[in-house]
């Protein structure tokens, strides 16, 4: 009977265990988890914040599903140590492992900032436990303080505007959400997040934090009562790199996603993945990749051989109402519309003969047509482009591929 | 124009109410009735160019619908209907001939409705169809007059060539161009299925049916197309087309707008060009021209198939029925005046020929006292509405009859009579793609079964109910036939008896 | 498993199936109640038009779903083959929507959460309401 052990409790984990009981019903799995939670997801705290989400719809599986699917949880330990057959647990305790998963995800990052000791309310925007306590500290007019523009922050501003807090963000960069919109994408959203009362500082930074207040490079400086980090992540991958694993950006793993070590497997935001869409290998800190490599992880350490295959970056992300979905990479010819006054905006970006990216605001429907594309590598030789350029439907496709897919036949 | 001498025949009538406003009404009217006005978000009807038939009622999912007859009255006039004075208000606005489809629609006596069948009572006992078996099937073709015996005294079983049908019922003869590809396709599965026949009509086979040829009859018309070696050995049976009941003594004209690649190719003429079929056949003027076709077909298909001579039924259809039976033909079809069409002269359509039930009384009683009424069958057509029509048309001679209107009505026709048009909404008597794909075949040609099987089934009842058990038994059978409110002539005609009589 | 399938010789583009399951999953009693006053409940099948081609769209109900791994809450699971999406669960994220390689998955006009075709087995113990309604036989419950 095999013993697995995966060390985490989020989407990779959850995955690994559907994988591994679609192929082995029998063998023990056992859960290290640092938190003391039912595995909840992490994309809901900002909705648990805004009080969309209750505490009953923060899990990511029911509560039956540790017992149903026959899973031991050690909840609020931590794994200090991956030897060749065990792991050591904080306390010392072994806990030996045939097959041994490292689904350790994200921590985030703070870089040094001068005065940020002096700061009491300073938050990161990670876990359940951070939004309990922003929750705490928040009232309606809190001026919040959010470091970093990306995804992370403007959910957590969103959030808090919900709240009706006052909210500031700074950036360096010059621009919103610059890891998945363009210009002039990121223009339409900061303007749409702005006519909300949220104020933007972008191409400027925190050169000095008092208690309550930071002074910006710029010379101004923000008063706050609440600050929140959210200028990006780390993964975390000490303890695959002390115990001799491969690490790169991440934990390197082969398709597969057994790491460089004999049967230890690594998945989500820790891990590298291939990005199909730039034939690069970076981080694609996603929660469906996440569970998707977590379940090919279970699978091949239940002894049945999956691959992970077809990765791309890809979002699907709402700040304030308006919607967008992107994905792929932004690098090639684009075709773009856009209505910034409906805030409108679509992006598609050809390469290669293929379609490799596109980003889709406001109108975000049936946008996994178009992923389907990006990650099939479909050539826009077999689909009529003027179609594909007016919306996402199957129409563009030939007969052959809508017989197969709508109609289930498969024609010699 | 600015004076509308007449009237919409028909009113959209719309329960707001219950119109969700889907379109769906719109999107299936190819007469262009239908309209959604987004701007004031209301469905609008032009009622005048309404046909009634009956498509957007059928598909609308609310019920909302109805087609009324316009309540619009011209002055009463028992001699000048408001339809006769629409047909003149017409005709002195276009200067043309009144085209219309189906068959005739005017109050005409309809015989089969003035004649009751006889059952059994106490003596010669009815038979439960359900219990007792009951033979429906027929075969068509000559029948020999008595046994002969070989040389070695053994009997000869080298019979004349027949059509073997489940039950007496084919579908008549309808045109691959007349109407649809979907609707032929019904048909012939139908025929397949049921095992009996159905009928090309002058268009021709389409490729794609030459699989069904065992339960098709091909024919060939005046103006033969399509007609060629493989052609008349894929059928089962060769008909010769000479004459059609809704419209006797008149060719035929599919405009060159209808013969589109398919068609062309089908009817073996050149893709737009108009498509004549000549009132009579070039090389047909009397009865020794037409055995030498019938014997021509039969050489070309090695004496295999009975051949088939259809005309219409008009005035002095006995002799003619005669003579076809000495042209050597196995098989006479006989289409009475109120037998369907694609298209025909409105005139016409509603006043030459007479009506099936007293040409077949006519004919089989002619067949019979010049002692020939076995060298031919005799199928008749021209409006066979129900199970008792076949019954009645059976114990009045016939050995089958052909159902092309009950069939169309199967597949969803409406009877609006607008065939002419090319607009059949129900993908029936239509090219045009986006219509005859309305029709799908695998729902057309199981309503087509069932339709045959519960005639089947209604037969055997009236059979039973006779005291009767086989087709065969029940054919010429008159005495089982009584007139009610019949004259002498029309009874003397029908050969049968009034009722109480 | 049985499975909703489209042939697209037989669509007519009457639009009827998307009434029918749009007033099916409307809770309302019949599909005039479903539209009164105004409403446009929105159906989980959608008709593509072409110039001679047309044909319905809703969820194939994959065996590898896509929208299922990568939903961020846990409200779409399959049971029995059938995905089917917990609306309470929701938060309208929209990561099926850019999953799905058909383009299922809809979006609710009123509460902004998803809602996807789940074979009419809570509205009609499994008999679809856009099979049964489809005039033409464009649209049926397969085994294939």
């Amino acid at each position: 009977m095999n013993r697995y052990v995966i060390i985490g409790n989020s989407a990779a984990a959850i995955g690994a265990i559907q994988g591994i009981r679609s192929a082995d019903t029998e063998g023990s799995i056992t859960v290290i988890t640092d938190e003391p939670y039912h595995t909840y997801s992490r994309p809901l705290i900002s909705y648990w914040l805004e009080g969309k989400v209750a505490d009953e719809n923060m899990y990511y599986r029911d509560k039956n599903f540790y017992t149903d699917n026959n899973v031991e949880v050690l909840y609020s330990r931590r794994a200090e140590k991956i030897g060749k057959s065990h792991v050591t647990l904080d306390g010392g305790e072994k806990l030996p492992f045939d097959k041994l998963l490292a689904a350790t995800g994200s921590k985030p990052f703070v870089p040094p900032m001068k005065g940020l000791d002096k700061v009491k309310n300073s938050f990161t925007f990670m876990t359940w436990d951070s939004v309990k306590a922003i929750k705490k500290k928040v009232k309606k007019h809190t001026k919040v303080l959010i470091v970093g523009a990306g995804l992370i922050g403007l959910k957590a501003a969103e959030a808090l505007y919900h709240l009706d807090a006052d909210i500031t963000v700074v950036d360096l960069a010059d621009r919103i959400l610059p890891s998945i919109l363009d210009e002039d994408a990121g223009r339409i959203m900061q303007k749409h997040i702005e006519s909300k009362g949220t104020k933007f500082i972008l191409g400027t930074s925190v050169e000095e934090f008092s208690e309550k207040s930071a002074k910006l490079t710029n010379g101004d400086s923000v008063d706050f009562d609440l600050l929140i980090v959210a200028v990006g992540v780390r993964p975390n991958t000490e303890l695959i790199s002390q115990a001799g694993g491969k690490v790169d950006k991440g934990i390197i793993t082969d398709d597969t996603q057994l790491t460089t070590l004999k049967n230890v497997y690594a998945a989500g935001d820790c891990t590298v993945s291939h990005d199909c869409s730039s034939d690069t290998d970076r981080i694609l800190a996603l929660l469906p990749n996440a569970f998707m490599q977590g379940e090919v992880a279970g699978k091949n350490m239940a002894g049945v051989e999956a691959h992970y295959v077809n990765a791309i970056p890809m979002n699907a992300i709402g700040f304030y109402g308006l919607h967008i979905i992107t994905a792929g990479s932004y690098d090639g010819e684009a075709f773009t519309e856009q209505d910034a006054e409906k805030e409108v905006y679509k992006k598609l970006v050809f390469k290669d003969g293929l379609l490799k990216g596109y980003i889709l605001m406001g109108d975000v429907a049936r946008a996994g047509i178009y992923t389907s594309m990006i990650k099939e590598r479909i050539p826009l030789a077999d689909v009529d482009v003027e179609l594909l350029k007016t919306r996402p439907q199957m129409m563009m496709f030939g007969r052959a591929r809508r017989l197969e897919k709508l109609g289930g036949i498969t024609q010699e | 124009m600015a004076l509308n001498y007449y009237q919409p025949l028909y009113e959209v009538i719309r329960d707001k109410d219950r119109c969700i406003k889907c379109q769906a009404c719109a999107r299936q009217c190819a007469n262009e009735v239908h309209r959604y006005d987004g701007e004031y978000d209301v469905m609008i009807s032009d009622s005048k160019s309404c046909v009634d038939c009956q498509r957007c009622v059928a598909i609308c999912p609310t019920g909302a619908l109805k087609i009324a007859n316009n309540p619009n009255t011209f002055r009463e006039n028992a001699n000048w209907s408001s339809q006769i004075m629409t047909e003149v208000y017409k005709q002195a606005e276009t200067g043309g001939v009144l085209l219309s489809a189906m068959g005739n629609p005017k109050e005409y006596p309809v015989y089969w409705d003035k004649i009751l069948l006889n059952a059994s009572q106490v003596t010669n006992p009815p038979i439960d169809p359900l219990r007792e078996p009951m033979e429906t099937k027929v075969f068509l073709g000559k029948k020999p007059k008595n046994v002969k015996f070989n040389k070695d005294g053994s009997v000869n079983t080298d019979l004349p060539p027949t059509l073997e049908l489940s039950t007496p019922i084919m579908f008549s003869a309808m045109s691959y161009g007349s109407i649809s590809k979907n609707a032929h396709e019904s048909l012939a599965r139908a025929a397949t299925e049921l095992g009996i026949c159905y009928n090309t009509g002058e268009g021709g086979l389409h490729k794609d049916f030459y699989k069904y040829g065992p339960n098709t009859i091909v024919q060939v018309a005046s103006g033969r197309f399509g007609v060629f070696r493989d052609y008349l050995d894929a059928g089962a049976a060769v008909e010769i087309k000479m004459g059609q009941g809704a419209k006797p003594g008149i060719g035929g004209h599919l405009p060159g707008a209808k013969i589109l690649e398919d068609i062309s190719r089908t009817r073996m003429i050149p893709m737009g060009t108009d498509a004549i079929s000549p009132a009579p056949h070039h090389d047909i003027y009397s009865i020794e021209d037409l055995r030498q076709l019938v014997f021509s077909l039969k050489e070309a298909t090695g004496y295999k198939k009975p051949i088939i001579v259809k005309i219409a039924a008009v005035h002095n259809v006995a002799a003619i029925a005669s003579g076809i039976a000495r042209s050597g033909a196995d098989i006479i079809a006989i289409d009475g005046y109120r037998g369907g069409t694609g298209a025909a002269p409105t005139r016409i359509r509603d006043n030459v020929g007479i009506p099936i039930e007293l040409a077949l009384a006519s004919v089989d009683q002619r067949l019979r006292d010049e002692g020939i009424r076995n060298e031919v069958s005799i199928v008749i057509a021209g409006s066979v509405r129900s199970s008792a029509d076949v019954v009645k048309a059976i114990a009045l001679g016939a050995d089958a009859v052909y159902i092309g209107t009950a069939a169309l009505l199967a597949l969803g026709c409406h009877l609006c009579r607008s065939c002419q048009t090319g607009k059949c909404n129900w993908g029936i008597a239509t090219q045009r793609p986006d219509l005859v794909k309305r029709l799908n075949p695998e729902i057309g040609y199981k309503r087509l079964v069932n339709l045959v099987h519960a005639w089947d089934h209604e037969i055997k009842e009236m059979m039973g109910g006779m005291g009767i058990n086989s087709v065969e038994a029940l054919r010429g059978n008159r005495l089982m036939l009584r007139g009610i409110g019949l004259t002498d002539t029309e009874l003397e005609v029908l050969g049968i008896r009034h009722a109480g009589q | 498993m049985k499975k909703v399938y489209v042939n697209e010789d037989w669509c007519l583009a009457c639009h009827l199936c998307e009434y029918y399951c749009a007033a099916a999953n409307s809770g309302a009693e019949n599909m005039i109640k479903a539209f009164s006053g105004g409403k446009k409940p929105i159906p989980r099948i959608k008709v593509e038009e072409g110039s001679a081609i047309n044909f319905a769209v809703q969820c194939r109900h994959c065996d590898e779903p896509a929208c299922v791994k990568g939903c961020i809450t846990g409200a779409l699971s399959v049971k029995d083959g059938v995905i089917s999406c917990d609306e309470s669960r929701c938060v309208g994220c929209y990561t099926c929507v850019l999953s799905c390689p058909y383009g299922c998955i809809v979006i609710s006009d009123e509460s902004k959460v998803i809602q996807k075709c789940d074979l009419c087995i809570k509205n009609n113990n499994g008999d679809p309401a856009c099979v049964k309604g489809c005039p033409n036989g464009a649209i049926v419950l397969e085994e294939r």
